[in-house]
């Protein structure tokens, strides 16, 4: 193995919100690191590469706190190769993948499968968050320390949530030995049976089975009273409904340690795209009405809402196939979460780029207690170059994920990935970097 | 055979502003083109001496029927509808084809198309199907129950009744009684009727009848005995027990006893209003025996018009330039 080589970003916008710059600057990457921010022409090393960023933003690569990889078990869906090229591509240096897998990811042996996996693969990196209940049965605690030394960064039963409240509890408090944070999907089971979309007026009058928002903010709220309680760190997300904002809104302002994130989809589209009965809006959490998308929209300008996942949940084209109820929940989203994010929030004037790049990347990797979401120096070369301004047509036939399902679909979005660079090596990009010899 | 072909051309033009090609709910469907069905289905209705005679405007054709739900009326009164015209039939079922092998029901039914049928009838639990398969395939697509969605020739052929004997249902009050959140009957009445003038009542207990129908222009009532003075005409509904996992309301004795049609409530109504009930009906709990076999029940007639709303449904979707 060659020494990894030097990486010039040049005339690019740097923005990263940890050390609070937004100009345009060049950055050096270098042994995999951040070497310098405006180094000298005297300062650069002999040979390197060199991207010119021109018109572009540069910055901490981004973080996404839920993605589905589906292997090992569901390899028809995605696999980590798959997952992880449509990952970078989607600028995400590092995913926090979750154990839907078969067997779901709740033995040392299952995270160092993954990790394994992924090290050879050339995506992004890759961190595992394991199961929390041993087989996501939701009872009996699962060997949470030795998931953490096997370097599990947290734990959830995703996609289920932790129902079992008892469950939920002992989790926080035991997790405080490792300071991981546990990751609840908020759901009341009870209130949920079979629905298939959004409880509101399109569900009733197409006669869907409903997912009544009060089944979300019930689990919200007693998430939230069990991380008081304990102490522990607990994420909730993905969050879509008026409700939780609101409760979010009130306990952050009592200093209750919690955080919370949202999927992209819950940014735009309404549930009036399931009048088309196509399973492609069949997603979770469902599309819901026009004013819990307004009340989303601005707990995230806000901060009241800290991330932005992307929610990948990769299904095989031929699950996905299938009628309303028969369709499986999910969405290749990774390729397209940035953009509906610049397009819905940025572009709109609800939101700077600087409160983006904390959104998708600062605050997740904080979340998940990561060293990245910074360029200070000597932190991880993780890097996204972005094109604001370039609109481009989502089609899913052009991603990379194994997946092609996207309620984006047609969609005309503004602000594009160029490069995604890993530890300093580019493991994505719409052009060419120039070698630079001296 | 051949007087009655005669018989058809002289009688039936095709209606210029027919252009769909397929009938999956009434929410979509103009005021206009629900009249043109009425119109449609009594004129095939008188033409084959209430749906009893043989017509061959449509010989040559096949109609499939592509039930993945139970159904025993509206299956035989599609192929009735059929035959009567000169169209030939074929039945499928979920159990004994290839969909209890796993295959998706669109395949089913690009199988069946290829087969060569003109119409595919389909019933299933999940609504939209209709839909999607109309997307997929070449044919005309005809909803015969898509869930809880819609139920579009059930609708009609209760319209078609009412309009019948009170010859509009402009002005009308029309009450749907029962389980409203479960019921594609239902739900092609409400926009049936309202688009052409009625006035519509969903009625029933508060766990099976939202309030957000009231949003949509509906009357919302949880009391029978309190709107049983204004109405024209009651529908009453099948509780689906079926369709239930956790019983919305405390018993069946419960039910009855506040929403189940009765003499006693009979005395009650409008001297000449209209008892209609698409069926199956449970005796003894939406309706007792005395008000189903009653002089103001026309729970019959409605089978008999079911046949002739699914005639002219198939003949309008079946395009202008059939050999008439």
């Amino acid at each position: 193995m060659s020494e990894p080589q030097a990486l010039l970003i040049e005339n690019g916008r740097l923005i990263d919100p940890s050390q609070g710059i937004d100009r345009v600057a060049r950055l050096l990457l270098s042994r995999g690191k951040v070497q310098a921010i405006d180094p000298s022409d005297e300062d650069l090393p002999n040979y390197y590469l060199c991207v010119d960023a021109r018109n572009c933003i540069v910055a901490p690569g981004l973080v996404d706190l839920g993605t589905e990889l589906r292997e090992p078990g569901h390899e028809e869906d995605e696999t980590i190769e798959s997952g992880g090229a449509a990952a970078v591509a989607g600028g995400y240096t590092s995913v926090l993948c979750s154990a839907n897998t078969d067997p779901p990811i709740d033995t040392p042996a299952g995270v160092e499968l993954v990790r394994r996996i992924a090290a050879s693969c050339g995506g992004p990196k890759v961190h595992v968050i394991a199961c929390a209940s041993n087989r996501r049965d939701g009872e009996q605690m699962a060997e949470l320390g030795l998931l953490a030394e096997a370097g599990a960064i947290g734990f959830s039963d995703s996609p289920r949530p932790i129902h079992n409240s008892a469950l939920l509890k002992r989790a926080l408090d035991y997790c405080r030995m490792f300071n991981l944070p546990i990751f609840d999907r908020p759901v009341d089971p009870d209130l949920v049976e079979q629905g298939v979309a959004h409880d509101g007026m399109v569900a009733l009058v197409l006669g869907l089975k409903g997912l009544p928002t009060e089944a979300e903010d019930l689990a919200v709220a007693r998430d939230v009273r069990l991380a008081e309680a304990t102490g522990g760190r607990l994420h909730v997300g993905p969050i879509s409904t008026m409700g939780s904002v609101d409760l979010l809104r009130r306990v952050k302002q009592r200093g209750i340690k919690v955080s919370a994130s949202v999927c992209p989809h819950n940014l735009w589209h309404s549930d009036e795209m399931l009048r088309s009965f196509d399973s492609r809006f069949k997603l979770h959490p469902p599309l819901r009405s026009i004013r819990h998308i307004e009340s989303v929209l601005a707990a995230v300008a806000d901060g009241t809402i800290d991330a932005i996942q992307s929610g990948h949940m990769p299904r095989a084209r031929e699950k996905k196939m299938n009628d309303i109820d028969q369709a499986p929940f999910g969405a290749s989203t990774l390729e397209t979460t940035l953009a509906v994010v610049a397009t819905r929030l940025v572009h709109t004037g609800m939101m700077d780029w600087t409160s983006a790049i904390v959104r998708l990347s600062c605050k997740p990797a904080a979340i998940a207690g990561l060293d990245v979401g910074t360029l200070s120096i000597g932190s991880p070369a993780d890097v996204v170059v972005i094109d604001p301004d370039e609109v481009w047509t989502v089609d899913s036939e052009s991603f990379l994920s194994q997946c092609r399902s996207t309620p984006h679909e047609g969609d005309q979005v503004k602000g594009r990935v160029v490069y995604t660079i890993v530890g300093g090596e580019i493991r994505f990009t719409r052009r060419p970097a120039l070698e630079h010899i001296v | 055979m051949e007087s009655q072909s005669h018989l058809a051309n002289e009688e039936l033009t095709f209606p210029e502003l027919w252009t769909r090609r397929h009938l999956l709910d009434l929410e979509s469907l103009s005021a206009i083109e629900i009249n043109i069905l009425l119109d449609t289905a009594q004129r095939l209705k008188a033409m084959t001496g209430g749906c009893r005679r043989k017509l061959s405007i449509l010989s040559g054709k096949t109609l499939a029927n592509l039930f993945f739900e139970n159904s025993t009326r509206t299956r035989n009164s599609f192929s009735l509808a059929a035959k009567r015209l000169g169209a030939d039939t074929v039945e499928f079922s979920s159990s004994g084809s290839s969909v209890s092998k796993g295959e998706t029901f669109v395949d089913t039914a690009k199988t069946i198309q290829a087969m060569g049928v003109d119409w595919v009838v389909t019933r299933h639990s999940t609504p939209g199907t209709p839909h999607l398969l109309s997307r997929e395939l070449e044919c005309c697509v005809l909803n015969a129950g898509d869930g809880a969605h819609e139920h579009p020739t059930q609708g009609l052929l209760d319209m078609l009744t009412i309009r019948e004997h009170r010859g509009r249902l402009d002005g009308l009050t029309v009450a749907l009684v029962g389980d409203i959140a479960h019921s594609r009957t239902a739900r092609s009445n409400m926009w049936g009727l309202r688009k052409l003038g009625a006035h519509v009542i969903v009625c029933g207990p508060a766990t099976l009848v939202s309030p957000r129908w009231n949003e949509l222009g509906f009357e919302v009532a949880h009391s029978l005995d309190e709107i049983l003075p204004r109405c024209d005409v009651l529908n009453l509904l099948r509780i689906q027990f079926e369709r239930q996992k956790a019983r919305p309301f405390p018993s069946v004795h419960e039910y009855a006893n506040r929403y189940g049609m009765n003499g006693k409530r009979m005395r009650r109504c409008k001297s000449d209003i209209l008892i209609m009930a698409p069926g199956p009906i449970n005796r003894g709990v939406e309706i007792t025996p005395e008000v189903a076999d009653g002089p103001h029940s026309v729970i019959l007639e409605q089978v008999t018009n079911g046949i002739a709303v699914r005639m002219a449904a198939l003949w309008l979707l079946a395009g202008p330039n059939k050999e008439l």
